[in-house]
């Protein structure tokens, strides 16, 4: 297979590997782990067969252009540095899964647990293999994700929620903050591509971005590598079933953020304000942490801080500008992992056959596991740095380079291998007091349950751990010596120095620094022992201030206290200052323009109207401001008026060569005021005379209120005035003139516009009102009017009380009688009126009319039958089914454009053809007539839904609404 | 002409948003259908006016002798959908009117 597929299996196989594991049964441990397995060995094996294609430096590519405007591409990369992390990945990967399979319990829900690790392995690949810094940090948020969800993979557990939502939160943020920096970087050099951005370190760091990008860039790789202080999370994550620790904890999600450091540092590195930041934080990081591990009572959280310490000496490396210390960062990730992995694995062993992780609880188990205690130590041992293991040779090159290092300040170059020698004293101290307080001393007497030596299997993973971390530590160029030198040139390219990987250098400083550090670390155990076997978790003074706490009330503070103080301040729960609010706005950003231009853009003035239509004018706004005036007391005089302003708009329509507008503009004025006649019923009776507020507040709101509407009145006049008189720009109107004919077949412009040349929006405009059908038809399901408007109105009991004292007389007869005649007219004028529909639905495409029209036409027909005969006496001759129509009209709309589709076009595209129809000759007839026709279905569908779902509420028997206003009840 | 329809559009403008900022949710319903007439209209307008012009063509060449045909399509939708959120407007508000016994816009009556 050639290598680009094969990376695409490695940056696949997981994520198809978790959905698999997600749809097998619960209960499902085995099927799940040798799925999971499988999937890791997968891509050990895959890594493995493509390490010769990365031979003398060379890169593997996979592109493919995603939006490539934007410069976001998705792009698989692969160098010798993020081939190393695949291979942690898969690799420790692959073991965690067979240590979880045993650790887990029968009652674990299975396929969760792997579905979620092998998407976050997936995550992981996805991440180091990033060849374009956006796809980099999208991965990186989603092992922030997945590794939430695997914290919290024990729910019922509030201490599993808590910690894996810091986690969430610390890590997602700084997620957040790489986004912003990889964004800048991206504008400094022009490209996301990791490549492009690599070669451009000079301009980099020369640009005045360089500290806004670093810091940015820094957030992000600190928080997740748990760096000071930031650090405080790691240690809460802790209540993560154990296989999730070791695998999160060791070789993936902490050392992600080493990892950008690595990545980026030909960019990023060299500066002073690199050294500073980097080199700092990671030295705080290291000597704090390791300070905090003596001092844990608990198992795993004494790996917890040693991780956070060690993650701060990769850090503090990385930092110091020197690329062997760099090649000391990266020998030291891998160890890190090795040793770190097996610790986590060995104490999930302790804990899961003792039953507790308490150091202090814990005594003499190496009588009862002698061969898991010896592991343990070994591994113990290479963190401490004893020689003849990985973790000597990687503390040796950290001394020399300590030794060697140039800072910008001396001082801090002569303290600084005072300072390693410290931080290597605190790893042995912790090391110890591991291997101390679990293995030896008296026998354990209060613990759980008995503990035995693990199954085999369980065991597997820590003995191929230590394994290696012996390997490494006794023939370091033999076992790692070739892939270090890959990873290493990937990252520092022709800058790679000469370093030789050797367990002996001869007698030289570091070596004493070593000796210094063991035995110092002995001592130093030996004089804290006492006061650690009954001492509180964590260590003195510190213990007080716990980081997660800071956090939680820093988070707290600002997203409960000052945002409840600042909605206290602005906000309200009141629609009309709200408006208020939104009108002011509105009137002063448009007005203060305006204002300021206003001597330049008076255009004069434009002469006097047609008379005709300023009378249509004159009483158009007095039919607006009636329509204002009586909204609140007289609501059907309020709707007269308020047709009254819609007719003048529809004349004025009519005026100025608007021919379809104003025919839809009348025909929607009927239906509407049809359905706020419906409405009215169910709104409350309200006399003048009863609620009239004069309160002086009340005035002056009112008079502020009128300020404010004429205010946006005459502004508004003012803008349309300068703007109709200013002559029209070029628009793309020329282009539809010219084209609707030839391309559209159709002479009315407007409706080609509509249903060819702009046919998708209209398609999803009938969508639109098909979904407002069907929720107000849904709302109206479960209506519940107030209780006061559930009785029949007024004059509905007038009239059937006098009905009632004629015998002769049934309910309903003097409207019926009333009406006769217009009853009459109105039932034969239904299909002259269905006539006009297809009259205007045919003529569409060239004169005004079309789908809306029609549809409206026919809704309205339907109306006036449920009006002039009554709701009952109409249904029971005639079914109007809306929803069939609405729905025959949408598939109609969609066929007509996935028929484009079939002859070979895009969407919706129209067809012009030319039957032959016997009669009549040669016919004109354009494909989105068929568009129209569906446009026609679905308006008539959806309007008389609309109303009859309403006009059907008058004759329910209604209750009333069970919840009346919690005001009043109270 | 432009003065007349400037005027109108103010007219109906102002009386919408003098509704839009009444308690009573009928006032608002009736603000808004003024406020959408208004909205139509200028965007009507900003393809000009012109008289006896209709984008009704007879030959592809003389595109010069017609209005606007874009703004009248925008606004074509628009009364449509301008129907539509009525009629789910009223709707809601008779449900909210029949849940909180009130038609005041907040869903409960000011205190007195």
């Amino acid at each position: 297979m050639a290598p680009e597929l094969l990376l695409i299996v490695l940056a696949a196989l997981p994520f198809a590997g978790s959905v698999v594991a997600a749809l097998l049964p619960a209960n499902a441990r085995n099927a799940e782990a040798w799925l999971a397995g499988a999937v890791a060995v997968a891509g050990v094996v895959v890594a493995i067969i493509l390490y010769p294609a990365l031979a003398d430096g060379a890169v593997l590519h996979f592109k493919v252009a995603w939006m490539p405007i934007k410069g976001a591409d998705f792009n698989l990369r692969l160098d010798g540095f993020a081939w190393l992390f695949s291979l942690l990945i898969t690799g420790i990967g692959a073991l965690v899964v067979l240590y979880a399979r045993y650790y887990l319990s029968a009652a674990d829900p299975m396929p969760r647990f792997f579905s979620f690790l092998l998407a976050f392995m997936g995550s992981m690949l996805g991440l180091v293999l990033s060849g374009n810094l956006i796809q980099l940090v999208f991965f990186w948020e989603l092992t922030s994700l997945f590794s939430f969800l695997l914290i919290g993979y024990w729910h019922h557990n509030a201490a599993a929620r808590d910690g894996a939502r810091l986690s969430l939160t610390v890590t997602a943020l700084g997620g957040l903050a790489l986004l912003g920096g990889v964004v800048l970087l991206g504008r400094i050099t022009g490209s996301y591509d990791l490549d492009v951005v690599l070669a451009a370190g000079e301009t980099i760091r020369a640009h005045p971005w360089y500290l806004p990008v670093l810091g940015l860039v820094l957030l992000g790789a600190f928080t997740k590598s748990a760096q000071f202080p930031f650090h405080f999370w790691l240690p809460q994550a802790m209540a993560a079933p154990t296989p999730v620790s070791a695998y999160l904890h060791s070789a993936t999600m902490v050392k992600a953020g080493v990892f950008l450091l690595a990545r980026l540092w030909p960019v990023l590195a060299g500066t002073d304000a690199w050294f500073w930041l980097v080199g700092g934080t990671g030295l705080v990081t290291l000597l704090f942490a390791g300070w905090c591990a003596i001092f844990q009572q608990d198992l795993k959280g004494l790996l917890a801080y040693s991780t956070i310490s060690n993650l701060g000496l990769i850090t503090l490396l990385l930092g110091l500008n020197s690329p062997l210390a760099a090649v000391a960062a990266v020998f030291h990730i891998i160890n890190h992992a090795t040793f770190k992995a097996s610790l986590f694995m060995a104490a999930g062993i302790i804990d899961h056959e003792a039953g507790t992780r308490d150091i202090r609880r814990l005594s003499g188990l190496y009588r009862l596991m002698p061969y898991t205690a010896t592991l343990a130590m070994v591994a113990c041992a290479a963190m401490a740095g004893v020689p003849l293991l990985n973790g000597f040779i990687s503390k040796e090159m950290f001394f020399t380079e300590a030794i060697l290092a140039t800072t910008p300040l001396p001082l801090l170059g002569e303290l600084l291998p005072y300072a390693a020698t410290l931080a290597g004293m605190f790893a042995v101290a912790y090391s110890l007091r591991f291997i101390h307080g679990a293995f030896f001393g008296p026998p354990p007497l209060d613990l759980p349950h008995m503990p035995q030596e693990p199954p085999r299997w369980m065991r597997f993973p820590v003995e191929l751990l230590v394994l290696v971390c012996l390997l490494v530590g006794i023939l370091p160029t033999l076992t790692l010596g070739s892939m270090l030198q890959t990873a290493v040139r990937a990252i520092l390219g022709a800058d790679t120095p000469i370093y030789s990987l050797s367990v002996w250098h001869g007698f030289n400083l570091a070596v004493l620094m070593s000796a210094m550090a063991l035995v110092g670390g002995v001592v130093m155990y030996r004089l804290l022992h006492g006061y650690l076997a009954h001492s509180p978790d964590g260590p003195p003074v510190l213990r007080r201030i716990a980081g997660q706490r800071v956090f939680e009330r820093i988070l707290v503070t600002l997203s409960w206290r000052w945002a409840r103080t600042l909605r206290g301040l602005l906000g309200t729960h009141r629609l009309q200052p709200q408006l208020r609010a939104l009108v002011v706005v509105a009137v002063l950003v448009a007005a203060l323009p305006l204002l300021r231009h206003w001597r330049a853009a008076w255009p004069g003035f434009a002469g006097w109207p047609d008379p005709v239509l300023a009378g249509v004018w004159l009483i158009g706004a007095a039919c607006a401001i009636g329509a204002a005036w009586q909204a609140k007391y007289h609501r059907l005089a309020a709707l007269i008026l308020m047709g009254g302003a819609g007719l003048a708009t529809c004349l004025t329509f009519v005026w100025f060569s608007a021919p379809d507008l104003a025919l839809t503009q009348l025909l929607v004025e009927i239906v509407t005021t049809v359905l706020m006649l419906l409405g009215l019923r169910w709104l409350p009776k309200r006399f003048e005379r009863i609620d009239e507020t004069t309160t002086l507040p009340a005035r002056l709101r009112r008079a502020a209120d009128f300020a404010l509407a004429a205010g946006a009145g005459i502004g508004v006049a003012m803008l349309a005035y300068l703007t109709m008189t200013r002559p029209a720009p070029q628009s793309i109107a020329r282009y539809f003139l010219e084209h609707a004919l030839p391309q559209g077949g159709g002479h009315n412009v407007v409706n080609v516009i509509l249903v060819d040349f702009r046919g998708f929006d209209t398609l999803g405009e009938i969508s639109v009102l098909a979904v407002v059908a069907i929720t107000v038809y849904a709302l109206l399901r479960r209506f519940r009017p107030a209780q006061e408007s559930i009785g029949a109105p007024e004059q509905q009991r007038v009239q059937n009380a006098w009905e009632h004292a004629h015998p002769d007389r049934q309910d309903g007869d003097s409207v019926a009688e009333q009406l006769l005649v217009p009853g009459v007219l109105m039932r034969w004028i239904f299909p002259p009126m269905l006539t006009i529909a297809v009259y205007l639905f045919m003529r569409g495409h060239d004169l005004p009319g079309g789908g809306f029209v029609a549809g409206l036409v026919v809704a309205i027909a339907l109306i006036v039958q449920y009006m002039a005969a009554g709701t009952r006496r109409v249904e029971a001759q005639l079914r109007v089914h809306p929803l069939r129509w609405m729905a025959i009209g949408l598939l109609l709309a969609l066929l007509t454009g996935v028929g484009a589709w079939l002859a070979g076009y895009p969407f919706l595209t129209s067809h012009l053809f030319m039957p032959q129809v016997p009669g009549l000759g040669r016919l004109p007839l354009a494909s989105a007539l068929f568009f129209d026709l569906g446009v026609f279905a679905l308006v008539v569908g959806a309007t008389t839904l609309i109303l009859i779902a309403l006009a059907h509420q008058s004759l329910r028997s209604q209750r009333p609404a069970r919840t009346g206003n919690p005001a009043t009840e109270a | 002409m432009e003065l007349l329809i400037a005027l109108a559009i103010g007219a109906l403008i102002g009386s919408g948003v003098w509704l839009l900022l009444r308690p009573r949710s009928f006032q608002l319903i009736i603000g808004l259908s003024l406020l959408s007439y208004a909205v139509n209209l200028f965007i009507f307008a900003m393809g000009r006016l012109a008289v006896d012009a209709a984008p009704v063509v007879k030959a592809a060449s003389e595109a010069a002798h017609y209005t606007d045909p874009v703004p009248q399509a925008l606004v074509l939708t628009a009364i449509v959908i301008g129907f539509a959120t009525t009629a789910l407007f009223l709707v809601v508000l008779l449900a909210n009117r029949g849940l909180a016994g009130t038609d005041h816009v907040d869903g409960r009556e000011p205190p007195p």
